[in-house]
C-alpha cells in the first residue's frame, strides 16, 4: 500500500511562524474554504518542482497568514496592492514565480484599480481570487461580490441593489482586457468542482511557467463564520445561490495562442553604462584671457527674457555651458512660479568665479530683451542695475530703454536672422553680441556649448555664421 | 569625469542608475515629470526596469515589490503624489525595505500649485503614514548634490534598511548646473533578507504584521534604534561663514542659496550672520544648532512656508537665544534683498 | 484494499468528508480531540480510495490517503 495522497510538500511540515501553540493546524475556522484551496496550490508548487522559484504574496485578509504555510518565499503586502507588489518582484526577477492570493474585498474593492491594471498590462504573474461574497478576517462586512438580498453585517437588510449596486464579476470584467491570457471561475461546492479548480490552479501556474502573461482563477468559496452556516450548507449555498449569478466557466483561455515572452537581462560593463548615460569624457577647460575682460562684465547676473519660441531659454543655457567649459561656476534657472504669468519666457544665468548662492537673479547685471514687454517690465530699476548692460531685440522693441545708466546695444536680432533664412537664430546672434561686448565668453567654450547642447546638429553652421554675424555687428559699432 | 551641464532632475537619475538602481516606478506630475521623463530614456538603455504606475500608490507598491527582491529602486513625485504615497512608505518603513523616494515638493493644500513650497517638511520628516517611523531625509541644493545625495541615498537606505527620501523644491529641480558624476557601482550583491525567488532565500519573509503587541513592540524599538544610529551618524549639514557670526541663518534646499547671497551682502554692509544648512533633516542637526547658542546672539529661520522646519530649530535652540522667522508660502521665493532686509532688521 | 487516515488532532469536525465521501465510509467519532471537535474517523471498509475526502478537507494535515500503486 502506497501513500496517494498526503500534505503536499508545498507546505512547512510545521508552521513555525504561528504564534499558536499547535504548529501543524491552520488559523482557519472549520471547513473555511481557504484551506481547500491552499492545499491546491500547494500540491501545484510541489508537483512543479517550483518551491524555490516561488514567491507567494500574503494579502490582508483572513489569508494575510499565506505565509505561515508556504514553503516559498513570502512576501506580506498592503490591502488590495498584492498586484502592484507582485508586478514590482516579477519585474524586477523575472525567473521567480509570483503568486499573488486574494479575497474579495482586497482584490474587488480597495485593490480594484491595481488588479485591473496589472491584467490590462499582461503582468506575467498568477492572481488566485477567492470569491466568497464577505469580508472574512474583519468580521462579516459586505463586499463587491456580495449577493444580492445576503445579509452582512454592513448590509443587514440584504443587499439592494439601489444602494450598493450588483455584485461584482471579476474574471468577466477581466475578459475584456486585451492583455490577460488565462482566466476561469471555478468553486469548491463539490467534489468535481474541486477538481476542477485543481486543474485552473495548475493551469494558471503553468501560464507563467511558460511566461505567457497574466493569468487569474476565480474560486467561489465558503465562510461559514459570516455566512452562519455549518459547513456544508456553506457549500450548498455555492451550489444553490452562489453559482446563479457567478457562472463557474473558463472566461478566457489564449494559452496556446500567446508567444512565450520574457524580458532577458542585459548587463553592462562600467564603459557601456557610462556611453549610455551620455556622460561627457574628461577634457581640459577653455582657456580664456580674463585680462580682456572688463571688471563691470566679470561675475555677471543675467536675465534673458522673450516671447516662448524665441530660444530664450536656449539662449541662456550656451552661455552657461560656455562659462562652464571656461572652468566658472554656472546656473541656469528657468522662469519658474509666479514670474512665468504674462507670456514671457524667461531665464537667470550666473557665471562667477565664487560658488553661486542665489541662483535666482532678481536685479540683473546683463539683461537680454527680446521682446517689447521683456524690456518694459525687466529695465525698471528694481530689475537692472545701474551701469548694466542692456542687449535688446530693435526688429520687435520699437521703443527706446527709459534707462540711460546702462550701456545699450540696439541689435535688430530677429531681422537678420531673417536675412539669413531662419528666424530662430535671432538668440545666436545675441549670443555673438555679447560676446564679442564682454570678451566673457570666447568662441572656442560656445563652440562646445553647441555641440552639447543644441539637439539640430544640422543646425550648426547656421548657427555659428549668425554667431559670427552678431560679433561683427557689435566690432562695427565701435 | 567631466563636468555635465544638466537640470537637478535629470541629474538624479543618472545618479540612480550610477549608484546600480535596477528600478524605476512612477507617476507623471508636475515639477517632478522629467525625473520619469528621463528614468524612461535611461532605465531601459541600461537594462533596467522602467514603468509608469496606474496610479502614485500603486508605484509605491511596486517599490516593495522590487525592493522585496533585494533590488536598488526608486520612485519620485510631487507633494499631493507624495501624500497618496504614504500607505505605502508606512509599509516600506514597517517591512524595513530599503528604497530611494523623490520629492520635488511643490504648492499645496490640495490642488496648490506647481511653484516651489516647502510645506511638505512636515509629511517627510516627522511621518506622514501610519505608525511610529521614520525616513532618513536629504535636502539637495544644487544639481550636484542631487547626483551624489541620490546615490548616497541607496547607500543609507540599505545600511538602515529604510526608505530614504530626496527632499527638494522645484528650483534645485528644474535649475541646470554643472555636475561631476562618479564612476558607476559595480558588483553589488542581492541582501540576504531580500526574496529572491531561490533556494537560499526561499525562507526570507517581507513582513509588517505583529499581532502579539509585545512582538510589535519590539518590532518598533528595533526601528527606533535604526533612528537612533542615525541621530549619531548621519547628521550631514554645510557652514558657512559662522566662525564669528552673530546671527545663525538656517534654511535647507533653495533658500540655502538665496540665504548664502542675503548673507555676502550682510558682510559687506558689517552684519556677522553665518549660515547652517541642514543636509538631513531626519536625523535633524540638532546639536550644532545648539551649540551656536553660546556665540550667536540670535537665529533667523527661513522657508517656503509658514514655518515647519522652524519648529526643528525652537527645539534645539530650546529658548536659549530668540529663533526669528521669515517664510514666504505659495510658491513666492523671497529675493536675496527681501531676506537681506530680514536678518539687518533683527540685527 | 484502499485506505484513508485520519489524524484526529488536525480535524476540525466540519463533516465536509462526510457529506463528500461516495461511499459514506467516513463518520464523526464519539471522542473529542484536542482541539474540542468530534473529529472524523474513517470506517475504511468500502473506502474506494477516490480522494475527495482529501481535496473536500480544508486542514493540510488531516487526511492522508492510501492506495495501491498500479505504475508498480
Amino acid at each position: 500500500m502506497n501513500i496517494f495522497l498526503r500534505k503536499p510538500k508545498g507546505f512547512y511540515d510545521v508552521y513555525l511562524r504561528s504564534p499558536a501553540s499547535d504548529k501543524t493546524n491552520t488559523h482557519y475556522c472549520p471547513g473555511c474554504g481557504h484551506g481547500i484551496i491552499h492545499k491546491l496550490i500547494a500540491q501545484a508548487i510541489e508537483d512543479f518542482d517550483i518551491k524555490d522559484r516561488t514567491i507567494m504574496i500574503s494579502p490582508v485578509g483572513c489569508s494575510v497568514f499565506v505565509y505561515y504555510y508556504f514553503d516559498t518565499g513570502n512576501v506580506q503586502v498592503a490591502h488590495g496592492r498584492a498586484p502592484a507588489v507582485a508586478t514590482g518582484l516579477k519585474r524586477a526577477n523575472p525567473d521567480s514565480i509570483v503568486i499573488s492570493y486574494q479575497g474579495d474585498g482586497d482584490l474587488a474593492a480597495i485593490g480594484g484599480n491595481n488588479i485591473m491594471q496589472a491584467a490590462n498590462r499582461g503582468e506575467n504573474i498568477t492572481v488566485f481570487f477567492v470569491n466568497n461574497a464577505i469580508y472574512g478576517m474583519t468580521g462579516g462586512q459586505m463586499a463587491p461580490t456580495t449577493m444580492i438580498g445576503q445579509k452582512t453585517m454592513t448590509s443587514p437588510y440584504g443587499r439592494n441593489i439601489y444602494n450598493e449596486g450588483y455584485p461584482l464579476k471579476v474574471v468577466e470584467l477581466l475578459a475584456t482586457f486585451e492583455a490577460t491570457t488565462y482566466l476561469e471561475r471555478v468553486s469548491i461546492m463539490d467534489a468535481a468542482s474541486i477538481n476542477k479548480a485543481r486543474n485552473a490552479v495548475r493551469k494558471a501556474i503553468q501560464c507563467q511557467i511558460d511566461n505567457k502573461g497574466f493569468s487569474l482563477v476565480e474560486i467561489l468559496s465558503t465562510c461559514p463564520s459570516n455566512w452562519k452556516m455549518s459547513p456544508v450548507e456553506a457549500k450548498k449555498w455555492i451550489k444553490t445561490d452562489m453559482i446563479t449569478y457567478f457562472t463557474p466557466h473558463v472566461t478566457k483561455d489564449k494559452i496556446n495562442e500567446r508567444e512565450s515572452h520574457k524580458v532577458e537581462k542585459i548587463r553592462l560593463n562600467s564603459e557601456e553604462t557610462k556611453s549610455k548615460l551620455d556622460l561627457p569624457e574628461k577634457r581640459d577647460l577653455v582657456k580664456i584671457d580674463m585680462s580682456s575682460v572688463k571688471e563691470k562684465y566679470k561675475n555677471p547676473r543675467i536675465k534673458i527674457a522673450g516671447f516662448g519660441g524665441q530660444g530664450v531659454l536656449i539662449l541662456g543655457n550656451m552661455l552657461a555651458i560656455a562659462g562652464m567649459e571656461e572652468g566658472f561656476n554656472v546656473t541656469w534657472l528657468p522662469s519658474y512660479g509666479p514670474e512665468m504669468r504674462g507670456g514671457t519666457a524667461n531665464c537667470h544665468v550666473r557665471i562667477d568665479e565664487k560658488p553661486i548662492g542665489a541662483p535666482s537673479v532678481a536685479k540683473a547685471d546683463v539683461l537680454i530683451a527680446m521682446n517689447k514687454p521683456s524690456l518694459e517690465k525687466f529695465e525698471k530699476e528694481e530689475y537692472l542695475e545701474s551701469g548694466a548692460l542692456l542687449i535688446y531685440n530693435t526688429t520687435l522693441i520699437d521703443i527706446e530703454p527709459s534707462r540711460k545708466d546702462v550701456d545699450i546695444i540696439a541689435i535688430p536680432a530677429t531681422k537678420m536672422a531673417d536675412d539669413m533664412g531662419d528666424l530662430k537664430v535671432a538668440n545666436m546672434i545675441i549670443i555673438g553680441a555679447y560676446m564679442e561686448k564682454t570678451k566673457l565668453i570666447n568662441e572656442e567654450a560656445l563652440e562646445r556649448a553647441l555641440q552639447t547642447g543644441v539637439k539640430r546638429k544640422n543646425l550648426m553652421d547656421l548657427n555659428k555664421k549668425a554667431i559670427k554675424a552678431g560679433m561683427d555687428f557689435v566690432k562695427n559699432l565701435k | 569625469m567631466a563636468k555635465q551641464f544638466i537640470k537637478g532632475n535629470d541629474a538624479i537619475v543618472k545618479g540612480a542608475l550610477l549608484a546600480g538602481c535596477e528600478c524605476y516606478f512612477g507617476y507623471p506630475i508636475t515639477p517632478a515629470s522629467e525625473i520619469a521623463h528621463a528614468a524612461a530614456k535611461y532605465f531601459p538603455l541600461l537594462g533596467r526596469v522602467f514603468l509608469q504606475a496606474e496610479s502614485e500608490i500603486a508605484s509605491i507598491q511596486m517599490v516593495y515589490g522590487a525592493s522585496s527582491a533585494g533590488r536598488r529602486v526608486m520612485t519620485a513625485s510631487s507633494s499631493p503624489g507624495i501624500s497618496l504615497k504614504q500607505e505605502g512608505i508606512s509599509y516600506c518603513a514597517g517591512s524595513e525595505l530599503p528604497c530611494v523616494i523623490i520629492d520635488i515638493s511643490r504648492g499645496g493644500p490640495g490642488l496648490g500649485n506647481i511653484a516651489p513650497e516647502q510645506s511638505d517638511y512636515f509629511q517627510i520628516v516627522k511621518g506622514g503614514g501610519h505608525g511610529a517611523y521614520k525616513l532618513l531625509v536629504l535636502a539637495p541644493a544644487s544639481a550636484q548634490e542631487m547626483c551624489d545625495l541620490t546615490m548616497l541615498a541607496f547607500d543609507l537606505a540599505e545600511k538602515y534598511r529604510n526608505p530614504v527620501c530626496i527632499l527638494a523644491d522645484g528650483y534645485i529641480g528644474q535649475m541646470m548646473e554643472p555636475v561631476e558624476f562618479p564612476e558607476p557601482l559595480t558588483g553589488r550583491e542581492y541582501p540576504d533578507w531580500a526574496v529572491l525567488g531561490n533556494k537560499e532565500t526561499r525562507q526570507n519573509l517581507i513582513n509588517s504584521i505583529y499581532l502579539d503587541p509585545i512582538e510589535l513592540e519590539n518590532h518598533i524599538l528595533k526601528l527606533n534604534g535604526k533612528y537612533e544610529r542615525m541621530k549619531k551618524e548621519e547628521v550631514r549639514f554645510e557652514k558657512y561663514k559662522t566662525d564669528d557670526a552673530e546671527i545663525i541663518c538656517i534654511g535647507y534646499g533653495v533658500v540655502s542659496r538665496l540665504l548664502k547671497s542675503a548673507i555676502d551682502e550682510c558682510r559687506n554692509k558689517g552684519i556677522k550672520a553665518g549660515l547652517l544648512r541642514p543636509i538631513t533633516l531626519f536625523p535633524f542637526p540638532e546639536k550644532e544648532i545648539r551649540n551656536f547658542a553660546e556665540s550667536c546672539k540670535s537665529y533667523f529661520v527661513s522657508e517656503l512656508s509658514l514655518g515647519q522646519m522652524v519648529e526643528d530649530v525652537k527645539l534645539a535652540v530650546n529658548g536659549l537665544k530668540p529663533v526669528h522667522f521669515y517664510g514666504r508660502t505659495g510658491g513666492v521665493v523671497p529675493s536675496v534683498t527681501e531676506l537681506y532686509q530680514q536678518i539687518e532688521k533683527i540685527r | 484494499m484502499p485506505k484513508i487516515e485520519i489524524d484526529a488532532n488536525h480535524c476540525k469536525g466540519c463533516g465536509l468528508c462526510i457529506d463528500a465521501c461516495p461511499k459514506k465510509v467516513i463518520v464523526f467519532s464519539e471522542d473529542i480531540n484536542k482541539l474540542g471537535y468530534h473529529p472524523a474517523t474513517p470506517k475504511n471498509e468500502g473506502c474506494i480510495g477516490c480522494g475527495i475526502c482529501f481535496y473536500t478537507c480544508p486542514e493540510p494535515e488531516s487526511i492522508t490517503v492510501y492506495k495501491e500503486d498500479k505504475s508498480a
